[in-house]
């Protein structure tokens, strides 16, 4: 009945019990606040059931807020171990505790805080910007947020019930094997991503799919944004990448779960081949992310520099040979495993390749402020923030490229801080850079500017404090993942700088926190009643903020790039009547019921309750067989609706 | 707070981080940029000469990124303003040459570098290779010396200026065997050998350490790389002649999962590297098939 | 009314899908191209699969993919027996293929050449095993499209789908193709 579940897996040392108590108290607390203030229905009629792209989209920034936080609290856990630890034993951590805690921190941050703040930005605002009510398969949408939160839920549950892994966030084998890690924390790292990354699957075929057919009229190719560009690539790029990590992951857990041999160090398993194929997925996922950080500065910079942007062309086609390289550079993840000189160089050269069109996206932007008016709103300052940290971790990027440099380099600290600086530095920049951006348009109020700057000075102060001293401590031949260090090894002093910065880059989260609570209490004063806050360029912005549930009254004529400015240059709004009725798809809760049973499948495989595998498959059969019947799938708003809407928004 | 405030504070805090830098790495190492292997040199200087190239490119394009933004930032009325101004050949053809450029000069020096420092390859030197075997166990380093038929746990001995070839293998989960100061490291695996060559030109002692997570008591897996004269080393080995012999019995409790523990020597190998590898051959174990052609593989 | 019909985008989703798809087999196909020789002392390619067998099982899963194409065509037509004898007939075959699969498996398994045995089986039940699963949920997929079938006769819904499904069905069948001929073909040349 219970599988390899017992008793013994709820109890866990002092600390565990912690983050134990944090998420069941956490949990019930949301739960009686619902409760009590009877929004149950509410929550689920308005937003759990919605198909509706911006709930949902605001859904993957709520959960990606949720998921920053508990990846931050490992961070902080981390660099509180490693400022304190100085000697074998030492520190607050047991080794294998500590180890979990950089798997977690690493999982999360990646999977549920950059790839669903991703998703969050683009669900809200890529079927504005290509003048589209919708995206193609509106339910699909809801099921893969469902999925990608169920592999959130699966992996914060292995705090209270069990363990997570203790291998690093990639899970090499033979150390992910049975025979190195026999408890359930692997297990739960394997479906908490297969389950996140069906959804994550899903999603990019749908929005693949939106892309290519939904554009509004006259939006030819090369009329796209480059956001939406971008996006296509991000989205190709998780088309050709996430069925690797399926299968890998796949593989891993036949060899876990039945004995399989794929990976084992015994009758003829390979681990060079997980560490090929999970880094054939892993490199393309470093771009799946950060071209769409790309994508949004390219759309800011032309906006807070009041200037076309400079050579649409250009960057339309770096963006693409981004795209192809980077299915062509694994092997740069793992120099030291014994390739010979002609395999490691050619890897080494098709990396530094990839810093050609990178180069030129950089220039493109710079030209693009050149002979503009740039406004430094906070929009604009994440890009400055992002250019001076990029060129840094572009350069320690192209330096471990360089694969006798990386021999050096690899898995030490020097490794780790130029990750973060890519992913910080690029990734992260750009969305908030993103979220700062659109927060008129997705939430229909602007934001405190005079906070947003603080959170930005307090994140690039911190970044630096943090991250420095870990190249640092790479030159000083300091590796990655240890517990603890030696006194003789000089290393203390600066890991306990590096916490110091990890405690600016928690204040300045803080104010980020804050500074969305202070402008919700503000908005009425801070509504956007314009719906084109900054001076926009890009159809998001022709519309109302936030966009009404049809997103346009009239479907957008497209006559050229820019098109919203365009219209604004005749003098048109594309908001006036006649109003026809527009047809939208109903609410549904099938994307819940999925979710539902791909966790009851999930947790029977982590804990071995097979009886719930049959049971969760049927019930998503099921589910699907019955939507397959439903006919009224969609509602009609009626053109009066539609006007009175409008009229509310707009009053002449 | 006017930007020439931002400007002057952020100058301000960037100067002092750096002095508080300097002060708390003084007297502190830096293996990577000043290690004594020959190899290691090689790579310090390959480094240093990919960042000179660099930032051939990336000085300028930072001092442009500056007087971009400072010069035409909104309240400059003085500045040109060319709202329209969207593309120019010429321009776009020099951002995509630029970088073609330096990375194509980076990519000779990958080449070459990649080639010349491959660790495969035996160094030159009038002295003919010492080897040494490599097997990283969990969570300690075992080291056997083949031709003096000694070995040693935690504790790796070299003669100065002689090039040493490591062969490296795991009983263990993948690690990475590291001494920064003498030159790159090579994963270690089981069930294979991998190769690296490194040469200590002076004595002393360097840090060695896995690079590799490998399991709860990782960060214990350091050990001494002690760089001596060939007297000195004779004088090693014959020392650790006197110790017990490395038996297939010494070695099963040594692979059991453990701290780090003591260094310690083995007068004789019994157990030796090959019979390590042949823990990982791939062989059934119940053997309901007849045999087939399939002694073929051996890792 | 001026929303499109979602459904005018399902064969181009489900092509894209069917990329992804074909990305999967690919990591399958190439774990079994490394692994392939990693018998652990075992009989190899060449002693275990029956290429006659095989050949028999190929043609089953054909024949369903011809008898797909006919329900295809019989619900273009609106003609509801064809529709009926040609999806029952698929799904029949499509067991049958299941069938002989599984019989091939036990065998195996019975032999001592199980999942479990070696790198190379691993290899070599996962990469079948997965285009047998494929062939499963396109059972499943039958069977919903029956049910429709019998509830809502041949409607415009219904022919669609059974479009939609004909397009999986024949993709299941050109991965069939490429293991039929990597595995089975040149395993028995012991290439």
């Amino acid at each position: 009945m219970f599988g390899i579940l017992t008793s013994a897996a709820f109890i866990h040392g002092p600390i565990e019990t912690g983050g134990q108590l944090v998420v069941v108290l956490g949990g019930v607390s949301v739960l009686l606040l619902l409760t009590f203030t009877k929004r149950w229905k509410w929550l689920f009629r308005e937003w759990l059931m919605s198909l509706d792209a911006k709930k949902i989209g605001i859904m993957y920034l709520v959960l990606a807020g949720l998921m920053l936080v508990r990846g931050g609290i490992d961070a902080l856990m981390m660099r509180g171990q490693q400022a304190i630890a100085v000697g074998a034993g030492s520190g607050y951590l047991s080794p294998d505790h500590f180890a979990q805690v950089f798997s977690a921190h690493g999982v999360i941050m990646i999977f549920f805080v950059a790839m669903t703040f991703m998703f969050g930005l683009i669900n809200c605002i890529l079927p504005l910007q290509i003048g589209a009510r919708d995206v193609a398969f509106p339910l699909m949408n809801s099921i893969s947020f469902w999925l990608t939160a169920t592999g959130a839920i699966l992996l914060n549950l292995s705090l209270v019930v069990g363990e997570f892994a203790a291998t690093g966030w990639l899970a090499y084998p033979p150390l992910s094997e049975l025979a190195y890690s026999p408890g359930v924390g692997v297990d739960y790292y394997i479906w908490a991503l297969q389950i996140a990354g069906i959804g994550t699957l899903l999603a990019a075929v749908n929005f693949i799919v939106t892309i290519v057919k939904e554009r509004a009229p006259g939006m030819t190719l090369m009329r796209m944004p480059i956001f939406v560009w971008t996006v296509l690539a991000s989205m190709l790029l998780v088309l050709f990448a996430f069925p690797i990590l399926t299968g890998t992951l796949a593989m891993l857990s036949l060899d876990r779960a039945i004995g399989m041999h794929f990976f084992t160090t015994t009758l003829g398993g390979n681990a060079m081949m997980y560490v090929n194929l999970i880094w054939a997925w892993g490199h393309p996922e470093v771009y799946i992310l950060i071209l769409p950080a790309f994508g949004i500065f390219s759309e800011l910079v032309p906006v807070f520099s009041q200037k076309r942007l400079f050579g649409y062309t250009s960057m339309v086609v770096a963006t693409m040979v981004i795209t192809i390289l980077s299915f062509g550079v694994w092997v740069h993840h793992f120099f030291t495993m014994g390739a010979g000189a002609n395999v490691n160089a050619f890897f080494g050269i098709a990396t530094m390749a990839i810093a050609i069109p990178t180069g030129v996206k950089v220039f493109n932007w710079l030209f693009t402020m050149f002979r503009g008016r740039i406004r430094y709103t906070t929009p604009m300052l994440w890009f400055m923030g992002f250019l001076f940290t990029f060129i840094l971790g572009g350069m320690t990027g192209v330096l471990m490229s360089v694969p006798p440099v990386d021999f050096q380099l690899h898995n030490s600290l020097f490794l780790v801080a130029h990750f973060h600086n890519m992913v910080i530095g690029g990734v992260l920049f750009g969305y908030f850079a993103g979220l700062a951006y659109w927060f008129p348009k997705i939430f229909g109020f602007g934001l405190h500017e005079a906070l947003g700057k603080l959170a930005f000075w307090l994140w690039i102060v911190g970044f630096a404090v943090a991250f420095i001293p870990l190249y640092i401590l790479g030159l000083m031949g300091m590796t990655r993942r240890l517990d603890f260090v030696d006194a003789a090894s000089g290393y203390h002093p600066l890991l306990v700088v590096a916490l110091v910065g990890a405690c600016i880059i928690a204040l300045a989260v803080s104010v980020q926190f804050f500074h969305f609570l202070v402008s919700l209490r503000e908005r009425k004063h801070r509504k956007d009643s314009s719906g084109d806050y900054w001076g926009g360029r890009t159809l998001e912005w022709s519309t109302s903020s936030p966009a009404p549930l049809y997103n346009f009254a009239h479907i957008p004529h497209v006559h050229g790039r820019d098109a919203f400015w365009r219209m604004k240059e005749k003098g048109e709004s594309g908001r006036e009547g006649p109003y026809e009725d527009i047809m939208l798809p109903k609410n549904s809760a099938i994307g819940l019921f999925i979710a539902g049973f791909a966790f009851l499948f999930g947790f029977g495989m982590v804990w071995h309750m097979w009886w719930m595998l049959p049971v969760s498959l049927l019930g998503i059969f099921v589910t699907i067989l019955v939507r397959s019947f439903a006919t009224e799938t969609e509602y009609v708003v009626p053109a009066a609706v539609v006007a009175r809407t409008e009229a509310h928004h707009h009053p002449v | 707070m006017k930007p020439s405030h931002v400007v002057a504070l952020g100058g301000a805090g960037a100067v002092g981080f750096a002095l508080l830098l300097m002060l708390l790495t003084h007297g502190a190492g830096f293996p990577l940029l000043a290690p004594s292997g020959s190899v290691g040199i090689s790579e310090r200087d390959l480094m240093v000469r990919t960042v000179y190239l660099m930032l051939i490119v990336v000085i300028p394009v930072i001092i442009l990124a500056i007087f971009i933004a400072w010069h035409y930032r909104e309240g400059n009325t003085k500045a040109a303003y060319t709202p329209n101004w969207e593309h120019s050949k010429m321009e776009e053809f020099i951002w995509w040459s630029i970088p073609f450029e330096i990375v194509l000069v980076l990519s000779a020096v990958t080449w070459s570098g990649t080639h010349e420092l491959d660790p495969m390859k035996a160094l030159v030197s009038t002295q003919p290779p010492l080897t040494v075997q490599v097997v990283a166990l969990p969570w300690k380093w075992l080291f056997i010396y083949p031709e003096q038929g000694v070995a040693s746990v935690n504790e790796l001995a070299l003669p100065v200026n002689r090039p040493v070839e490591f062969r490296i293998t795991a009983d263990a989960p993948m690690n990475s065997f590291w001494i920064p100061a003498l030159g790159g490291q090579m994963y270690a695996m089981t069930g294979m050998t991998t190769m690296l060559h490194l040469m200590a030109p002076t004595a002393g002692n360097f840090t060695g350490r896995s690079a590799n997570y490998s399991g709860a008591e990782f960060a214990q897996m350091s050990f001494t790389a002690r760089a001596m004269d060939q007297s000195d080393f004779d004088a090693w080995v014959a020392q650790a002649k006197q110790a017990e012999a490395l038996s297939s019995g010494t070695y099963s409790s040594l692979r059991v999962p453990s701290d780090a523990g003591p260094v310690r020597y083995y007068g004789s190998v019994d157990m030796t590297f090959a019979d390590i590898l042949d823990l990982y051959m791939p062989m059934r174990m119940d053997m309901t098939m007849p045999m087939g052609s399939s002694m073929m593989h051996h890792p | 009314m001026t929303r499109h019909a979602s459904h005018d985008y399902v064969p181009f989703g489900l092509w894209v899908y069917i990329m992804s798809d074909c990305v999967l087999f690919a990591s399958l196909f190439a774990a079994y191209a490394v692994l392939h020789t990693e018998t652990a002392g075992g009989p190899a390619a060449a002693a275990l699969f029956d290429p006659h067998f095989v050949l028999i099982e190929t043609l089953v899963l054909l024949t369903s993919s011809f008898t797909c194409g006919l329900a295809v065509l019989a619900a273009e037509r609106k003609n509801v027996r064809g529709v009926w004898a040609a999806l029952v007939a698929t799904l029949l075959l499509g067991g049958a293929f299941l069938a002989m699969e599984l019989t091939e498996f036990g065998n195996l398994i019975a032999a001592g050449n199980s999942p479990q045995a070696s790198a190379f089986l691993s290899a070599f039940f996962t990469l079948v095993g997965t285009h047998g699963l494929h062939i499963f949920i396109g059972g499943l997929w039958m069977l919903a499209l029956l049910m429709h079938v019998a509830i809502r006769g041949i409607t415009k819904g219904t022919s669609r789908g059974i479009l939609y499904f004909s397009l999986f069905w024949h993709f299941l069948d050109i991965v069939w193709i490429c293991i039929f001929s990597l595995v089975y073909l040149f395993g028995s040349l012991s290439l």
